[in-house]
């Protein structure tokens, strides 16, 4: 279903996903655990795995290490489990910022698992992201794969030579490359430039695609985060 | 209109803001439908000279003509129309292929000059079926070989309809399955080209006439055979037939 739609709306609909994620009370805990039955729904329409679907979503960990040292550190009310003192403001913070942060990555996931890169920046174009933006982000998309050749070639050719990286003491070399690979991509940048300035560039990137977006479309990128501020609400109703 | 030349030259000296003299006065006229071999040694002022053809470098002395109209790079709005006549393809087909799939990247060229929807569409699949590489038109640049990113970034150009097609060194680093596949391309095309290389077997086959650029001016324009087949004046230029290549 998700693979299906517009990337603009499925774009939308993550956004409005996290945000009423966010802003719902960590205290009406009910309400995110139907935030989280919705998005495995979502992802089992999407035919996305969900082994895949958590795996991909431990990117997060260095983002929440803070957040699970936050009930150990504070002031104010505290309390003791199995011997550990813990803080109720800073482990209320902490968990807030853990299950909300984890919603959210994993929406992002069913979004980027379910559209190609291409397709999210044709969506944040459609959403009047400023065109300078989207370029830029298109070109890192064109010459990642082009640099990163590059310096694998650099690094085949040092260590045909007898270098193998071992300490700190061969971090010059490995500057030194850095630097030249730098210099090497600014140029390249140069010559582009002149490519497309050869074939008349004026500052607008074509677009060919337009796809039309139909009220199906937005009625099921939307149903997610509808539901999701339905639950939202419906929970505070009824006191929680 | 056909008895006008394609490209003409006229006296075309240039020197870099550094003070280096890269060209001194070049003269060379090229008829429409022309194939003709730009050769040079390393830093003979080829590239240089390339980018007088569609304004890039501005001209300081001399003029360049595309088609009877004046190269002239303070006027954007002529600029615009000669860099739509005169079609580049750089070296480095990852220079010319920016966009993130083959199609789009076709399309730039004749986007820039006003085409939209259909009609570009068609301007693309025709460029693309020209060059024998339609079937890759939704592909991204970097999942193709080097030989096939080379026949886009000449379809890139072709997209534009230019009155001359400038190339490169289009053989380089092309396999030699590659190498004759783009000739048979060139070959082809219905279009004045200006073929700037090394290759002078490749020279031979696909251009009629030959121009050896060397120290910033033009020192030989005859027929390709005949300055191959002058050992003397080849040497001269630091320009050597292959070993064991003979003229038959």
């Amino acid at each position: 279903m998700a693979h299906l739609l517009p990337s603009h709306l499925k774009i939308l609909a993550v956004l409005a996903f996290i945000s009423v994620s966010v802003s719902t009370p960590i205290t009406r805990w009910p309400a995110f655990i139907a935030f989280f039955l919705l998005l495995v729904a979502t992802a089992y329409a999407s035919k996305i795995p969900l082994l895949m679907l958590f795996k991909r979503a431990l990117i997060e960990i260095p983002f929440i290490f803070f957040a699970i040292l936050m009930p150990f550190f504070g002031t104010g009310e505290k309390f003791e489990i199995a011997g550990i003192e813990l803080y109720r403001e800073g482990l209320l913070a902490g968990t807030s910022i853990v299950v909300k942060g984890t919603l959210g990555v994993l929406a992002a996931v069913i979004l980027s698992t379910t559209t190609t890169a291409r397709e999210i920046l044709r969506g944040l174009e459609r959403l009047k992201l400023p065109a300078v933006m989207v370029q830029i982000a298109s070109f890192m998309l064109r010459y990642v794969n082009v640099i990163s050749d590059e310096m694998e070639r650099m690094k085949v050719a040092r260590e045909s030579r007898g270098f193998i990286a071992t300490g700190i003491k061969h971090w010059k070399v490995i500057a030194t490359s850095a630097a030249a690979l730098f210099i090497r991509s600014y140029e390249r940048g140069e010559r582009v430039h002149l490519a497309m300035l050869s074939r008349g560039f004026d500052g607008n990137l074509p677009t060919l695609v337009t796809d039309t977006v139909t009220k199906k479309h937005w009625i099921s990128a939307l149903s997610v985060p509808v539901l999701a501020l339905i639950f939202s609400l419906l929970f505070l109703v009824i006191g929680w | 209109m056909n008895n006008v030349p394609s490209l003409q030259i006229k006296e075309l000296a240039f020197a870099y803001p550094d003070g280096n003299q890269a060209l001194f006065g070049v003269n060379l006229t090229i008829n429409k439908g022309e194939r003709v071999a730009l050769l040079g040694p390393n830093g003979a002022g080829k590239t240089t000279l390339v980018l007088h053809m569609n304004g890039i470098h501005p001209t300081m002395q001399g003029e360049v003509r595309i088609a009877g109209e004046l190269v002239d790079g303070k006027n954007k709005e002529t600029l615009k129309q000669i860099r739509a006549k005169v079609g580049i393809v750089f070296q480095d087909p990852d220079d010319q292929l920016f966009m993130p799939t083959v199609g789009e990247d076709v399309a730039f060229g004749p986007y820039n000059m006003g085409i939209r929807g259909e009609e570009l569409q068609r301007v693309v699949d025709e460029a693309l079926t020209q060059v024998g590489m339609l079937e890759f038109r939704d592909r991204p640049p970097h999942h193709l070989s080097f030989g096939q990113r080379r026949r886009v970034a000449v379809a890139t150009v072709l997209a534009m309809k230019p009155e001359i097609l400038v190339m490169d060194e289009p053989s380089s680093n092309l396999d030699p399955a590659s190498r004759r596949e783009l000739a048979d391309i060139v070959r082809s095309l219905d279009v004045t080209i200006v073929m700037v290389t090394h290759d002078l077997p490749y020279a031979l086959e696909l251009c009629e006439r030959s121009v050896i650029l060397s120290g910033g001016i033009i020192v030989a324009d005859s027929s390709t055979r005949a300055i191959l087949s002058n050992a003397e004046l080849l040497a001269s230029h630091r320009l050597e037939l292959p070993v064991g290549f003979t003229l038959s």
